[in-house]
């Protein structure tokens, strides 16, 4: 050990070493010990493995900062912060990724694109993520961030022969590096106007700036812009909808869920961080943002015709939902980001896990007509897909209720009493588009024969979420618990 | 006007008027007798294939991509290098392990055939 | 006439960036558009540079390095599927790319 590293800072980025190291040993062990296609699922050994050891590793992190009774451990001087929030998103990505990685198998033989890869990508994405949910410095965050929406650029596009989904991919790409020029602009600004790049030093030089300073606001709006597009708010949703749809639908699964969810964690060590000084600046600007992802998400979502497309749109509005617990601000709303957060990933992760089932050989499974009459093909797929589209829509006894409720909980805590109206009015909305749907299941006859080319990987993926997404709605005591720690900052 | 610009004025202007007076000069003293042959594009002395200006194959782009990718690894090595002795073995291990994950993805490019010639 | 300042290069770090913004929102070919996002990032490097010179401190230009690597990281990546999308689509323009829309 020397003066540059010490063993806490070890201990502080264990888990994206972890998931780094098993991601190069797929892509070397790929083609030098399996070189035979079918021998390409052992690689869900190492997936397994690298979750596993990324789970103790968290699991450790958390005992080492209750065992010393402190809230956060810095590592890297500064620059990585293990807490309770970092901790908390963590577990959602390594649920995720475990989920998305046992399904993809089937999946990918049947769109001939089975690579060994994918399964190092979706481990190179997640160290990508650990450091968005734990960097706290510009650098940290940036690299985090890029690595994430790298990998996500490869992934879309990982059908090569289908023309649609290297068209997602470019747009996404092109988008991506666009706003990511932008939120690295903004951080440039940030690191002018400290000298330093740790987030807390930032904080305390915008802290010291009057209210409305325009080097302030010109960071705030260049960051904006960045980090609105990775959650997918309006106005930078365009990309959504169409990497969504062109995607293979088990990628489209980890953007929505993982890539989501550590964009927030990123928006809220921003927000929460170096700007929360500025928070009269920018709270009227994000409830007007909230509004308009919620009205597009919802009202582009009722045309659609593509399931995938649908979802898409409504993990939008989604996205609206939890910028609101921002614009409230206090513990509730944290508290209800993450509570949000964690229910949005069983379900929205079951309903794309129901969408890849319905993948089958020469058909593609996506639209409106081939969902159509599920409840007599398959019925233990059509009520599970019932319960996760109650759960988006959110009603009671279902996950998703419990994460609005907290939502507007906040919003009437801290007065935003309009706000809280426009999001009730926008269930309505969205009950009506998830139940065309569900419609699409039960009433309408089913126009083809073809059984269900299901995996015991996603048969136990989907009753993992349907479980969890019923779970957490009946018992929410031990899921609330568990969310609380991420307001340990 | 800075006097510390006036050098690169001189050689702004040295530099440009160079070219021109010799094409110039090489126009009024040459014989003027051009023929098909005389006008046409010389390639070492073979006739010319085509406009230069054609597609290239898509081979050069992943060449190019290669070769722009581990080019720029190495402006990593340019701190360490400045700041080897303070750094000690720590900078050593550290630069180990980058370049061990630089030589995984060599191995991998070259086991896809991404450095071949097809 | 007046020495080169701070202000100097940070207008002309705007400049880059309304450039290739502009280069963006209105270029056709996603070969330029790339090289538009290049331009922004070298905004942003600009920016970096000049502000460690301001601290007299070294974060800005380690920076700096990692949004180099990043730029071609992503020109890497966006040349690799630009390459997948000509060999299906036969086309780089981006107004053609129109399969996906709502």
């Amino acid at each position: 050990m020397s003066q540059f590293y010490t063993s806490t800072d070890h201990f502080t980025i264990i888990p994206a070493v972890m998931l780094a190291l098993f991601g190069c040993a797929i892509l070397l062990f790929d083609f030098l010990v399996f070189p035979d296609p079918r021998q390409r699922k052992y690689l869900l050994i190492f997936v397994a493995l690298a979750e596993g050891f990324t789970g103790y590793a968290l699991y450790r992190q958390t005992e080492w900062l209750t065992a010393n009774g402190q809230t956060s451990l810095t590592g890297f001087g500064g620059s990585v912060t293990v807490d309770g929030f970092g901790i908390f998103f963590n577990w959602i990505f390594v649920i995720a990724a475990m989920i998305v990685a046992v399904v993809s198998y089937k999946y990918l033989e049947i769109s001939g694109e089975h690579h060994g890869e994918y399964y190092g990508l979706i481990l190179f994405a997640q160290s990508g993520m650990y450091f968005l949910a734990t960097g706290t410095d510009l650098i940290t965050l940036f690299i985090g961030l890029e690595l994430m929406a790298l990998t996500f650029y490869v992934m879309v596009g990982f059908l090569r022969t289908d023309k649609r989904s290297n068209e997602a991919a470019i747009k996404y790409l092109l988008l991506g590096a666009f706003s990511s020029g932008f939120l690295v602009y903004g951080f440039s600004l940030m690191y002018g106007m400290a000298g330093s790049t740790k987030l807390a030093v930032v904080a305390e030089a915008i802290r010291q700036r009057p209210l409305w300073d325009p080097v302030v606001f010109l960071a705030l709006a260049t960051t904006s812009v960045g980090l609105l597009f990775k959650i997918s708010a309006a106005p930078f949703h365009m990309w959504a909808p169409d990497a969504y749809e062109g995607a293979p639908t088990t990628v489209t699964a980890y953007l929505a869920v993982a890539s989501k969810a550590a964009s927030i964690a990123f928006l809220l060590r921003i927000f929460m961080g170096p700007f929360w000084s500025a928070k009269e600046v920018w709270e009227p600007i994000l409830s007007v943002v909230a509004v308009l992802t919620m009205t597009v998400g919802n009202l582009a979502a009722i045309n659609q015709t593509n399931i995938k497309r649908l979802l898409a749109y409504s993990s939008i509005s989604h996205a609206g939902y939890m910028l609101l617990g921002l614009v409230a601000g206090n513990d509730t709303g944290i508290n209800g980001i993450a509570v949000y957060v964690m229910v949005y990933t069983f379900m929205n992760l079951g309903a794309f896990l129901v969408v890849v089932a319905l993948r089958r050989q020469n058909i593609i499974g996506e639209d409106l007509d081939d969902i159509a009459g599920l409840m007599s093909r398959s019925p233990g797929y059509a009520v599970l897909m019932l319960i996760f589209l109650l759960s988006l829509a959110g009603i009671p006894p279902t996950a998703g209720f419990l994460g609005k409720y907290y939502i507007f909980l906040s919003l009437i805590q801290t007065g935003h009493f309009t706000l809280a109206v426009i999001g009730t009015l926008y269930v309505a909305v969205a009950i009506y588009y998830y139940f065309k749907i569900v419609r699409s299941m039960f009433i309408r006859e089913s126009t083809e024969k073809a059984p269900m080319a299901t995996s015991a990987g996603l048969r136990l993926a989907l009753g993992v979420s349907g479980v969890l997404t019923l779970a957490i709605g009946v018992y929410p005591e031990p899921f609330l618990r568990l969310a609380q720690t991420s307001l340990l900052r | 006007m800075p006097s510390g610009y006036i050098p690169i004025l001189i050689f702004l202007a040295v530099a440009i008027s160079f070219p021109v007076v010799a094409i110039l000069a090489a126009k009024l003293i040459r014989p003027a007798a051009p023929s098909v042959i005389k006008l046409e594009a010389y390639e070492c002395g073979i006739k010319a294939a085509s406009d230069s200006r054609g597609r290239y194959t898509v081979r050069f782009y992943i060449i190019a991509i290669l070769f722009v990718i581990f080019d720029v690894e190495t402006i990593f090595l340019f701190p360490w290098a400045v700041r080897y002795r303070t750094l000690g073995w720590f900078g050593v291990a550290e630069v180990a392990v980058f370049l061990a994950i630089l030589i995984v993805g060599y191995i991998w490019a070259y086991k896809k055939g991404a450095l071949e010639w097809v | 006439m007046h020495p080169i300042t701070t202000v100097h290069y940070l207008a002309l770090s705007a400049a880059l960036l309304l450039i290739g913004t502009v280069g963006v929102l209105t270029r056709r070919n996603i070969v330029v558009i790339l090289m538009s996002i290049e331009l922004i990032l070298n905004a942003v490097n600009i920016n970096l540079i000049v502000f460690s010179r301001i601290w007299h401190n070294m974060d800005g230009q380690i920076f700096a390095i990692f949004v180099i690597t990043d730029a071609v990281a992503e020109a890497a990546v966006g040349l690799g599927i630009l390459i997948a999308l000509f060999r299906n689509k036969e086309t780089v323009l981006a107004d053609e790319i129109d399969l996906l829309k709502w």
